[in-house]
């Protein structure tokens, strides 16, 4: 991730402050500027919003209204639900407003430190709503205040008489009027105050929480949308890339004449093996086949001739790896939390339970494959990619090619998919050590199975869980311990005894909820490059926590939801200091529970084979509880036939972009529930393309998804990740409910086929 | 020299008869509304009509192209008018990251011709392109929307 770099509400105000003359900056690549990363757009450049009103708007003389958005879209709708806070302060038709996608805005910060230039441009930990909240709205605001002073001068009247909405500013008391086109060129000369105006109160919304549609949908109907893949430089060369198939392994012979006999292609070149023992800049040793086409490379790369070694982990595979998790946790582990006395207490309880639960390696496997095109000059870098970190991506690359940070430009354009792939740049770094290599701009495109096998996987684990009660059915202790390969290894700086904390959430629930509590880790040796994948440890924890609630509830005669309230209880703030806090307040996800449970009439009778589910997790800030229908055939056929949830994230932007992130949410945590793992034998991965990595097809997705906000009015939090972790366990719940059978392993493939 | 026609345009092509037809058109004729996604004919990213058949054009050696009628996304809407399907996608806000949307138009279109009135199991059978953001509940109801905005027109 980036380094968290600061930014405040006087950057944007100093920024301002730089305005009046157009800053004349020189690009750092011209030739950049001829690659549109959208049809029919200005060039994305900073230095076009800069120098006028703000470094987000720029008001055109047709009165229409371009806003940058600084994150990364990659179906999340952030290129809809940032502008929006803009919008609503700026005054403006939301209608009139055009998105567009800012490149990398970092500079020199006071400290010497590299800081952002304006705000944070990650797209990553359902962050981008929470952190532009108020500093969006403050964009617009400062905005809207220029144009005011400006027709200010205009008329000759104080400020304090006008007043802006519409894109026009008004004198009420003599009736003149301008428009904000009219009016742009004198406010950007004008000076910003030096404290920012007043935001809006809630109830004077125009444009937040009202359903937007989403602002490119034209642009990607048509075709027109652009993504990395589709970028393209100037005498531009492309690559393809040959990567070692073993975990660190690196190649006994390579014969790539045959490839250089290729026609078109002009260079065979390596790319060395990411450092062993500290953080990937790349993924693995490889020879890219660089060509005049696309297809003349992919042809050169079928003609290579290499002998690889099988690396360190040649022996890993698939049931090695959960052996070896299962030989963990016959042992004792790291305690990373331990309240009370979990053994006393399990030792003296009236009931006890136990359950094993197993997730494997899962793929990010985004739709559009990874890709960069890397124009390594003299003077500068560009590089042009599908990241959710651009920030980062400058990073690398400079640290991969020893270059000054402030030397390189980062364009990231629209992503096809990014689940958390995207926060790594390998594929960047890549690019630009492939064009510095052949002096040109290049175009690095992997392929579907580069992919599937030079994955940051979801770090596979076994869990195993125990719970105490007393006679009177009060939860007296629990007990959550984990055995996987934590994705946070290979990090600088950061030693194996914290590897846990990317995998356990210490205050995730039930803890502080029970006197007697441990949470105990196994670090899992494997050779597999891990990262995170959407709601990181959430999906895997909130199947394995609200599937071991269910199989209790059920074994002492409660009913599932009843049990859940109990144990939660009234609302109240409890301490949370993992992403997301830093509070939790259980009573908002029993609110969430009952609603969900309400709507989706939970505890009604069905009749056989059919079954209905439910869960709930607090993820990154965001409550969400679902009910989950099924219907299982008595071949053992699975047919998931609605689920209705129930959604709690504060204050909501966008309630469409809600609403569709959850139908995501659902739709990524059931296709990965029924069908996703990633196979490993002989220290690589042979999961290939998606006939045997079957992402889910519609046939398969529910045809009734219902979502219901509770939207109470506090600071709000991300949506693009807490539709997952309930999905599975209210599955397998339902599934229960439908079979009688307990699905403790996932996927769940071939389980209830009927043999 | 093998000839076809392409969003209506002829074009000659004289390379290697082996290339997919998906490079074909995103490379030497500029149609990036065609997208990559696995090569392997799983996803249907880079779904075209041929000859108004629904193709895969990753796995279609540009051979097998000769003479035929080619239509790609950005060929689908007559003018500035939109196709139905291309309407009813935008009526019901169907694409998220978007990447697979131009392809699943492109198939929804094709399969719209055969199947004018569809039922949910004629979908569920019909369908089969990849949507990896999980858009299937809205694209579902884009397609009934698109059938009656076509009212019911078997060609």
């Amino acid at each position: 991730m980036n380094a968290p770099f600061v930014s405040t509400r006087r950057d944007i105000l100093r920024y301002g402050a730089a305005g009046g003359a157009l800053i004349i900056a020189a690009p750092l690549a011209s030739c950049a500027r001829q690659t549109k990363l959208e049809p029919d757009e200005p060039p994305p450049t900073l230095e076009w919003f800069e120098g006028k009103i703000g470094p987000f708007v720029v008001i055109n003389a047709d009165e229409t209204v371009h806003i940058g958005s600084p994150n990364p879209e990659m179906g999340q709708g952030v290129d809809t639900s940032l502008p929006m806070l803009v919008a609503e302060e700026l005054e403006v038709d939301f209608d009139k407003v055009k998105m567009v996608q800012m490149p990398l805005g970092i500079k020199m910060g006071d400290d010497g430190n590299m800081t952002w230039k304006h705000v944070p441009q990650g797209s990553g930990g359902s962050t981008s709503i929470p952190e532009n909240w108020e500093v969006l709205r403050q964009a617009g605001a400062l905005a809207r205040g220029l144009l005011i002073s400006a027709a200010a001068v205009r008329f000759g009247v104080p400020d304090s008489e006008l007043t802006a909405s519409n894109g026009v500013v008004r004198h009420a008391a003599s009736g003149r009027e301008a428009t904000y086109g009219a009016l742009a060129e004198a406010a950007a000369s004008i000076a910003p105050p030096e404290e920012p105006p007043a935001l809006k109160p809630r109830e004077q919304f125009r444009i937040i929480g009202k359903p937007q549609k989403m602002k490119n949908a034209r642009a990607i109907v048509t075709g027109r949308a652009i993504y990395g893949i589709d970028a393209e430089l100037p005498n531009m060369l492309h690559a393809v890339m040959e990567r070692c198939p073993y975990f660190d392994g690196t190649a006994i012979s390579v014969d790539d004449s045959a490839a250089r006999a290729v026609p078109g292609v002009v260079d065979v070149v390596k790319v060395r093996r990411p450092p062993l023992d500290g953080p990937y800049d790349v993924q693995a040793e490889g020879y890219a086949v660089v060509a005049t086409s696309l297809w003349a490379a992919m042809k050169g790369r079928r003609a290579l001739n290499i002998e690889w070694d099988h690396g360190p982990y040649a022996d890993e595979s698939s049931a090695s790896f959960k052996r070896h998790c299962a030989d963990l946790l016959s042992g004792t582990g790291q305690i990373v939390r331990n309240d009370g006395d979990f053994d006393a207490a399990f030792a003296g309880a009236a009931a006890t339970y136990e359950a094993t639960y197993w997730q494997p390696y899962v793929s990010h496997a985004p739709l559009e494959p990874q890709n960069a095109l890397a124009d390594v000059r003299e003077d500068g870098i560009t590089i042009i990619a599908p990241t959710q970190t651009p920030s980062s991506c400058n990073r690398m690359v400079a640290e991969a090619l020893q270059r000054d940070r402030l030397d390189i430009e980062v364009l990231p354009t629209r992503l096809g998919g990014g689940f958390g792939r995207r926060l790594s740049n390998d594929y960047a770094v890549e690019a630009a050590l492939i064009s510095q290599a052949v002096k040109a701009p290049v175009k690095l495109l992997w392929t579907r199975e580069d992919d599937l096998r030079h994955d940051f996987y979801r770090p596979a684990g076994m869990h195993h869980l125990k719970a105490a009660f007393d006679a009177d059915g009060k939860l007296t202790g629990w007990t959550h311990r984990l055995a996987s390969a934590s994705k946070y290894y290979r990090r600088p700086n950061l030693p194996e005894t914290d590897y846990w904390s990317a995998e356990l959430y210490p205050d995730d629930f039930p803890g502080g909820l029970t006197p007697n509590y441990r949470m105990e880790y196994f670090s899992a040796k494997s050779g597999a490059p891990r990262g995170s994948w959407r709601a990181p440890a959430h999906t895997a924890n909130a199947f394995v926590v609200q599937s071991f609630l269910n199989e209790i509830a059920h074994q002492r005669g409660e009913d599932p939801l009843g049990f859940r309230l109990r144990l939660l209880g009234d609302p109240r703030e409890m301490r949370y200091e993992q992403h997301g806090g830093p509070v939790f307040n259980p009573g908002r996800l029993a609110a969430c529970l009952r609603l969900a449970a309400e709507k989706g009439g939970y505890g009604e009778k069905l009749p056989q084979g059919r079954g209905r589910g439910i869960a709930g997790h607090f993820t990154f800030g965001g409550y969400c509880a679902q009910v989950v229908d099924v219907e299982v055939g008595e071949d053992g056929s699975l047919k998931t036939t609605r689920v209705v949830a129930a959604v709690d994230i504060g204050s909501v932007v966008n309630p469409n972009g809600v609403i569709a992130q959850l139908e995501s949410g659902v739709n990524d945590g059931l296709s990965t529930a029924l069908h996703l793992a990633i196979e490993i034998a002989g220290g690589r991965v042979t999961t290939g393309n998606f006939d045997s990595y079957p992402l889910m097809k519609i046939a398969e997705a529910p045809p009734v998804i219902e979502t219901h906000i509770i939207d109470n009015g506090d600071a709000p939090s991300g949506m693009g990740e807490m539709g997952i972790p309930p999905l599975a366990p209210a599955l397998a719940h339902a599934i229960f409910e439908a079979t009688g059978k307990r699905i403790r392993t996932l996927p769940i493939a071939d389980q209830l086929r009927v043999r | 020299m093998p000839r076809l026609k392409v969003n209506g345009r002829r074009v000659d092509y004289a390379g290697d008869p082996d290339m997919p037809l998906l490079w074909f058109l995103r490379d030497e004729q500029g149609l990036k509304g065609v997208k990559f996604g696995c090569g392997a004919a799983h996803c249907g990213a880079c779904t075209v009509h041929v000859d108004g058949e629904a193709v895969r054009s990753c796995v279609t050696p540009m051979a097998a192209v000769e003479g035929a009628d080619i239509t790609t996304i950005e060929g689908l809407s007559d003018g500035g008018t939109l196709h139905p399907v291309q309407e009813a996608w935008l009526e019901e806000d169907v694409a998220q990251c978007g990447y697979c949307q131009a392809g699943q138009i492109m198939a929804v279109a094709a399969f719209l011709k055969k199947t004018p009135n569809p039922t949910d199991a004629d979908i569920d059978d019909g369908l089969t392109n990849i949507c990896r953001c999980g858009t299937y509940h809205r694209l579902r109801k884009a397609v009934h929307r698109a059938a009656a905005l076509r009212g019911g027109r078997s060609s």
